[in-house]
């Protein structure tokens, strides 16, 4: 089967903003579900080699998910994400950020704002992330993280390689 | 060649002032005046960050009137948006997730 699902990531010329959008090929009723509901959030959420788990999670506007990031050596990162606003299966609006195992900021990296959209688009669904940092110099530390992030993708992937032969 | 091409924009890009200067530019072009305005280092230490982003020719000086313009080359800015690959890879890494999971609620 050919992907032909892109993931499509723009700059605001604001220089503090994000947007990334992406086709799912499924209705939009069940995305919703995969972006809302910490079992199945738990299923993709984390980029491998990392792992989601849920310690807490309540959908609500005022409510907020709490979930530990485990790397394959077991080191736990906390994260939550707060909720700010709902609209069932159109949108939502979230604050992410890294905090501790009480749901305490840690202040280790920017907060992202979150605004997810929903759209039918055929027999599928788009996704409209569109992440905003407090200023330019948060978003470019992301993307420092990113960076970091992407390497430790990397090493995770060859370790699973090598682990095959 | 092109390796070596993009680790000069990858040097460039390096430097947190370097990476502030292209975002304001992003915005407009600006004087040297004006975009020395937003940092608390000299004009000269910013004109110096400057000159290594025109070198590998992000930037570029045009003359309008009495006053020089530093301007942002979006055609060489293609090749910055890879500081953004391992953003991108990090999101397709987890889509790639999310399709499979997709899949199964499909059906079910």
């Amino acid at each position: 089967m050919i992907n032909t699902l892109e993931t499509k990531i723009t700059r605001d010329p604001s220089g503090k903003k994000l947007i990334v959008t992406r086709e799912f090929n499924a209705p939009l009723e069940k995305v919703w579900r995969a972006w809302t509901e910490s079992s199945l959030l738990d299923e993709w959420w984390a980029p491998r080699p990392y792992k989601t788990e849920t310690k807490s999670m309540d959908f609500k506007t005022g409510g907020r998910w709490l979930y530990v990031m485990v790397s394959p050596q077991g080191e736990q990162h906390f994260c939550k994400v707060s909720f700010k606003s709902i609209e069932p299966q159109k949108s939502f609006t979230a604050v992410d950020s890294f905090c501790d195992e009480n749901g305490n900021d840690s202040g280790i990296a920017p907060s992202m704002h979150w605004y997810t959209r929903f759209q039918t688009a055929g027999d599928g669904t788009l996704v409209t992330v569109e992440v905003s940092f407090d200023s330019a110099a948060d978003l470019e530390k992301i993307v420092e993280m990113g960076f970091q992030q992407g390497f430790t993708m990397a090493h995770g992937n060859l370790d699973e390689l090598l682990a095959k032969y | 060649m092109v390796m070596i091409a993009r680790r000069d924009v990858f040097q460039a890009i390096a430097d947190p002032t370097r990476r502030t200067i292209l975002s304001l530019l992003l915005a407009q072009a600006m004087t040297p005046n004006a975009l020395a305005e937003h940092f608390n280092s000299s004009r000269q230490a910013v004109s110096k960050h400057v000159s290594v982003l025109a070198d590998c020719g992000l930037v570029r000086q045009e003359q309008s009137g009495r006053e020089i313009y530093y301007h942002l080359n979006t055609q060489k800015m293609k090749e910055i948006d890879a500081w953004l690959e391992p953003f991108r890879k990090l999101w397709e890494g987890r889509f790639g997730q999310l399709d499979t999971l997709l899949d199964k609620l499909k059906k079910q």
